[in-house]
């Protein structure tokens, strides 16, 4: 297992290094100078100059700039922003909570819904219901995230009124950010309008991660209901249902942990996908994450904070990987052998 | 139990119903306490975009300026947005000397500043405050004339620093301006919402501490609104002046939600998270009136949409090809599609509501025979490549500047020119203008002040020129002339025979193409009162007043 766990630890330092000499080179391949690529700053004077060039290392070939780089990332010593002039890592510890917090919701949701319709579904394979949950799980699994947020924006807040189209909170709630969580983060905050705070952060919540969970809920059903029908033919299956061990008992205790494990994989799978879809999902709901603030980046040609947002969320979904497939590992010991 | 809770009703219905939601989730009884007063006082301004400074002396963007300037500053004399006089603000009176070179102005003795989490001020304003925030632009040695880049482009376009020659108090009250030359704008220009009054006290504290660039980032002024944070593209957040010299803010709280996206702003309005939306497009007016609870606001307003070439770079530095490239635009079709009708064509840069507007300049025609006549004169037979920048925002000048760039594409093939558009966001588009990179761009102005100057000096002076404001990158003698002479003089009748030179040799060099003077809207919430658009700059939300049911 520990031979195991360093040949992970070793690939994903061995990623990392990728990642991190792309990120680097970015700074060479976007217009610009790299010396304000990789510092932020949008004016450089003249004393500056050769300041910043020795710290830089510029003079020196590009294995000894990409360390001195390496050494910027490790020590926290990350470059500004082009647009605001604040820290790039500063401005990320504020924006990626936001993101987090989105993106775990949607995650949760997909367990606590998909898990268990996908069993209803596996129970009858041909039933009416499991069809009925087979072609719904198919439209939502299809179904383009913009347009999907668009109607229930349309339905929910133009033509009901009932939710707000966007943000995190009502912006007149004043909350400091302490975690960067929001829910946490009022309960943490000294007002005396908690309750009202909380309910109206709720009203903010529901739109986006209703939109962010229908892609994994959907993937969540279907592997569920596969891998369900799959176990299901197991003999070890048959051996205890034959044994007398009544429906109910064989499906919790042979049936779903099996089951589950693809599942759990499917997570560190799906990772990916999510974070892209949160993205579209900040933009349109106006969520202040990460994915919104790389995308405004992108469009102010931003270059410090593309190099720097392409290494984080990259670095985040390898690592989600890593640790989901680490945890396949540790509930599958077939999977150590290989 | 509170003594007050059986007056549930007075509060109004939407409050009934949202404690009855948050008492019967929580299922605690009775315990409602009413909403904030921050939250029920507070008023939401859906705004456009982020402001680039929080002092507007460093600016000239209407997004800025809207945002800070009649918010968190005052100005020594305001301009009266019904009757366009001038009226006292901060300085009570003032004189002007026989000869017109000597400004006396006698300041109000009650006026605080803005006490805050970062700076706690120990009098109230002197005239040290103002010789302050004038020396700051005038002088190269003052400790934070370099800050924000050393650039005034407004007090720049009207020649300031040649202008005034010192700016010195008297007595604690009293401050004199002694200028180099009379000029004829000079209030008018003291009243713009450029001319804030900075707080002397705080400058002295950030030089103490070293914290130069927290002047324009973390403001001090003696507005109705002082300073509570901001988050780059997200909000900035006011709260109410308690020392206010005039009466208090009306909300206890202000905050400018950055909504960059139009559709997105329309939509906060109808969900109510939005009190005003700034900007709404012209498209959606007739939409927008039909609600009840959103009402329309209308102005006309002092303002010109054109499009300007970047007459130093070739072909834009002939004059014959920026008259066929004028002749090739359908301008009545750009005002039906782009405007709706909502503004009026521009044969000029000034609008017809200003006393010195031409109302004998030629009337600029569709032809495009004649404009590829023009060409072939000009050399260019079978036209050339150009770019047509069109920027990415709103602006009520402009509602919608791409889509005006793709009719102008299609006009200029009809000649033989082939147009591409170029946007960047707003930030670098105005960066880049700045630097002169563009060939011609869709863009405009919107007057700060009624005097005619206003819509001269700022826009294509050879000083503007030198700042990068003048879009047009065009400097001429004799129209430079022509304005400084309108300015010597104050005799109103001989200043308008120079403001009609101008406007004729404006209208025979075409750097700029006018293009329209638009109307101002404003979407605003039905309960909200007391809010209205000012003709002559940014928007006052200090008087604001929401309706409680």
């Amino acid at each position: 297992m520990i031979l195991y766990l360093l040949r992970r630890m070793f690939l994903l330092a061995f990623v990392f290094i990728a990642l991190s000499i792309f990120a680097f080179s970015l700074g060479y391949l976007f217009p610009g100078e790299p010396l304000q690529n990789f510092t932020g700053l949008r004016h450089i004077s003249a004393e500056q100059l050769p300041l910043l060039q020795q710290e830089y290392r510029m003079e020196q070939g590009y294995i000894a700039q990409y360390l001195a780089y390496l050494g910027r990332i490790f020590s926290g010593n990350w470059a500004l922003s082009f647009s605001s002039q604040q820290p790039l890592l500063q401005e990320m510890q504020m924006l990626m909570p936001a993101t987090l917090e989105l993106a775990s919701y949607a995650l949760l949701i997909s367990f606590f819904i998909g898990i268990p319709i996908g069993i209803i579904a596996a129970i009858k394979p041909e039933g009416t219901l499991s069809k009925l949950i087979s072609a719904v799980a198919v439209a939502g699994y299809s179904i383009p995230v913009f347009w999907w947020a668009l109607l229930l924006i349309m339905l929910f807040s133009l033509a009901l009124g009932w939710l707000p189209t966007a943000g995190r909170i009502g912006v007149l709630y004043e909350i400091n950010h302490v975690t960067g969580f929001m829910l946490p983060d009022i309960l943490l905050s000294g007002t005396a309008h908690r309750q009202e705070a909380m309910l109206n952060a709720l009203r903010h919540l529901l739109l986006p991660t209703i939109v962010l969970a229908t892609f994994p809920t959907t993937v969540m059903i279907r592997f569920t209901r596969d891998a369900m029908l799959d176990v299901w033919e197991q003999s070890y299956i048959k051996t205890a249902r034959a044994k007398g061990l009544n429906r109910g008992q064989v499906l919790y205790r042979h049936a779903l942990r099996n089951a589950l494990l693809p599942v759990i994989r499917q997570i560190g799978l799906q990772f990916s996908t999510l974070i892209t879809l949160a993205m579209i999902t900040e933009v349109i709901f106006s969520w202040p994450g990460i994915g919104r603030w790389l995308i405004d980046s992108i469009y102010q040609r931003n270059y410090p904070a593309i190099q720097a947002g392409l290494l984080v969320i990259s670095t985040l979904v390898i690592t989600v990987n890593m640790l989901t497939e680490i945890l396949h590992t540790v509930f599958n010991p077939l999977a150590r052998k290989r | 139990m509170k003594p007050n809770h059986g007056h549930m009703s007075l509060y109004g219905f939407n409050r009934c119903t949202m404690s009855l939601l948050v008492c019967s989730i929580s299922l605690l009884s009775g315990c409602k306490p009413p909403l904030p007063d921050t939250v029920r006082s507070g008023l939401v301004y859906c705004s456009e975009g982020s402001p680039e400074t929080f002092n507007p002396q460093l600016v000239t963007s209407g997004t800025t300026i809207d945002a800070i300037s009649q918010q968190l500053y005052d100005r020594l004399l305001e301009i009266d947005a019904d009757t366009g006089e001038l009226v006292p603000a901060l300085a009570k009176s003032w004189q002007v000397s026989a000869d017109g070179k000597t400004y006396l102005f006698t300041l109000r003795d009650d006026v605080q500043f803005h006490q805050t989490e970062y700076f706690s001020p120990s009098r109230p304003l002197q005239a040290e405050d103002v010789v302050f925030t004038f020396n700051r632009i005038m002088q190269r040695n003052h400790p934070f004339h370099r800050q924000g880049g050393g650039n005034y482009p407004f007090f720049q376009s009207v020649d300031w620093a040649d202008l005034v020659d010192s700016v010195t108090a008297d007595t604690p009250h009293q401050v004199r301006f002694k200028l180099s030359r009379p000029d004829s704008s000079f209030l008018s220009n003291i009243a713009t919402d450029f001319a804030a009054i900075l707080s002397a006290e705080y400058g002295a504290l950030l030089v103490k501490s070293g914290q130069l660039s927290r002047m324009d980032s973390h403001p001090i002024g003696t507005g109705p609104f002082r300073f509570k944070e901001y988050q780059k593209d997200v909000l900035i957040r006011y709260y109410r002046h308690r020392n206010y010299w005039r009466e208090p803010a009306k909300p206890e709280q202000l905050v400018f939600d950055i909504v960059p996206n139009n559709a997105r702003r329309m939509a906060k309005l109808f969900t109510h998270e939005c009190d005003v939306v700034a900007f709404p497009r012209v498209a959606e007016l007739g939409l927008i009136s039909k609600r009840p609870d959103v009402d329309v606001q209308e102005s006309t307003s002092m303002n010109i949409g054109f499009w300007a070439f970047n007459t130093v770079k070739p072909p834009f530095d002939q004059v014959k090809v920026r008259q066929a490239l004028a002749h090739a635009i359908n301008r009545d079709a750009i005002l039906q599609a782009v405007y709706f009708g909502h503004a009026t064509a521009a044969d000029s840069v000034l609008p017809p509501t200003s006393w010195a507007y031409n109302p004998n300049l030629a009337v600029q025609q569709y032809d495009p025979v004649k404009a590829k006549a023009l060409l072939t004169e000009a050399g260019y037979p079978d036209g050339f490549s150009m770019d047509i920048w069109a920027m990415p925002v709103q602006r009520l000048y402009n509602p919608n500047a791409l889509k005006m760039a793709e009719l102008m594409q299609a006009d200029l093939a009809q000649i033989g020119v082939r147009a591409s558009i170029v946007s960047y966001e707003w930030n670098s588009f105005r960066r880049k203008l700045g630097s002169y990179e563009h060939d011609s761009v869709l863009i405009g102005w919107s007057a700060d002040n009624a005097d005619p100057d206003n819509f001269f000096r700022p826009l294509l002076s050879c000083s503007a020129a030198l700042t990068g404001s003048n879009r047009a990158n065009w400097c001429d003698e004799t129209f430079d002339n022509l304005i400084s002479q309108a300015l010597l003089t104050a005799d109103q009748k001989q200043r308008r025979s120079y403001y009609m030179a101008a406007q004729q040799y404006l209208a025979e060099q075409m750097p700029l193409l006018s293009i329209a003077h638009s109307q101002r809207f404003q979407a605003i919430s039905s309960d909200i009162k007391g809010v209205r658009i000012n003709p002559y700059g940014g928007i006052a939300l200090a008087n604001a007043v929401k309706d409680v049911k």
